[in-house]
């Protein structure tokens, strides 16, 4: 933790490097990156329909972005209310897109 | 009094006088996620409004291979991406986007490698990794300067066909030959956001790798927030360029997969 470590004086020994956690993280960004590239390019639209696609996408989507927020961000190691003043308020944007994209759909039934 | 000497025993103690650290986070870094949540929001209200715009369009019904574009149907996405520098003519669809992402997602490893280096107050680690991050950002703002060139002088046969006949050629805000013209403005609204805020981040990195090769993080002199290492800023930052990717994230979901 910083706590330990920042406040101690500059010229002191210099720890090594612990980044196999970081490399991890990489690994899987990745992954979830290629798979989504699979699933767009490789697999035609006659055996998987558009929707399953994206839904898939989306849950692909936010695992990479917990991946992203929680490691490289680091918010899983802070104090768990701090995270939850981030999370939370993410329900209020779950609720606006869907409410918009029904709204989308109604605005095109009626043109 | 008492908190009052609590504090004087944590030298250097600006921000939080109250005495005690609320959230277990310093000053500086809880702002700055207080922020990258109203960021957040902000671009919420973007995708979501390509998102209502787009599914009040009608949606593409034949196959890939017969797609044409028409400004009467949202275009497939990996008939519109398929460009690639230097490789004129040739379909690759989504290949140059797939680069876009892998540098940004390698310059948040970087990021995150000099945000630890930063913890074990390793000078030089810091300016290593703070320099192969400013590296990426500046090619991912170079790639989508290509990209949006070519969005804009479009294929050599052009696209959609206008009411009058005749055939478009590129896209800008009045005309698009990709298809309906809202999806060029959100393109360039959206994506441009986004570019913009890669470019505020380079300058930040830039700015804490400037600080970071003149020593300024290891003045002896220097306040530091209660709680936090010397090289915090480096942490703040890498909270801001991690944002940056994670935005891109969803960008990429919601216009090259979608």
């Amino acid at each position: 933790m910083a706590d330990v470590h920042g406040h101690t004086h500059i010229e002191g020994e210099i720890a090594k490097p612990n980044t196999a956690g970081i490399w991890r993280t990489f690994w899987v960004l990745l992954a979830i990156t290629a798979l989504e590239f699979i699933i767009a390019l490789a697999i035609p639209s006659s055996i998987v329909p558009h929707l399953v696609k994206v839904g898939v996408y989306i849950i692909l989507t936010i695992a990479k972005a917990f991946y992203i927020v929680a490691e490289f961000m680091h918010l899983k190691h802070e104090v768990k209310f701090l995270g939850m003043c981030i999370v939370l308020p993410m329900i209020f944007i779950a609720w606006f897109l869907i409410a918009m994209v029904m709204e989308g759909g109604a605005l095109y039934i009626r043109w | 009094m008492a908190h009052l000497a609590k504090t004087n025993e944590h030298e250097g103690s600006l921000d939080w006088n109250g005495g005690n650290i609320p959230l277990k986070a310093s000053w500086g870094k809880l702002m700055m996620w207080f922020f990258l949540l109203s960021d957040a929001f902000s671009f919420s209200a973007l995708l979501i409004t390509y998102a209502m715009i787009r599914y009040s369009h009608a949606a593409y019904q034949g196959t890939a291979e017969n797609f044409k574009f028409s400004l009467d149907y949202w275009p497939v996405p990996e008939k519109v991406f398929e460009a690639m520098p230097f490789l004129h003519g040739i379909s690759l669809p989504l290949v140059f986007v797939g680069i876009m992402t892998f540098i940004l997602i390698m310059s948040s490893v970087t990021m995150v490698l000099a945000v630890e280096a930063g913890h074990r107050n390793d000078r030089k680690d810091v300016e290593k990794w703070m320099l192969w991050t400013i590296l990426g950002g500046f090619t991912f703002l170079g790639c989508q300067a290509w990209e949006w060139t070519h969005f804009i002088h479009g294929t050599d046969k052009g696209g959609a066909v206008d009411v009058y006949g005749q055939v478009i050629y590129g896209a800008n805000l009045i005309q698009n030959q990709y298809g309906p013209v809202p999806f060029a403005n959100l393109f360039f609204f959206i994506t441009g956001f986004h570019g913009f805020h890669v470019f505020s981040g380079v300058m930040l990195n830039v700015l804490v790798f400037y600080n970071t090769a003149f020593g300024v993080y290891e003045n002896p002199n220097r306040v530091i927030d209660e709680g936090a290492g010397r090289y915090e800023m480096i942490e703040k930052v890498g909270l801001y360029w991690h944002f940056v990717d994670l935005v891109w994230v969803f960008v990429f979901t919601a216009f090259y997969l979608i």
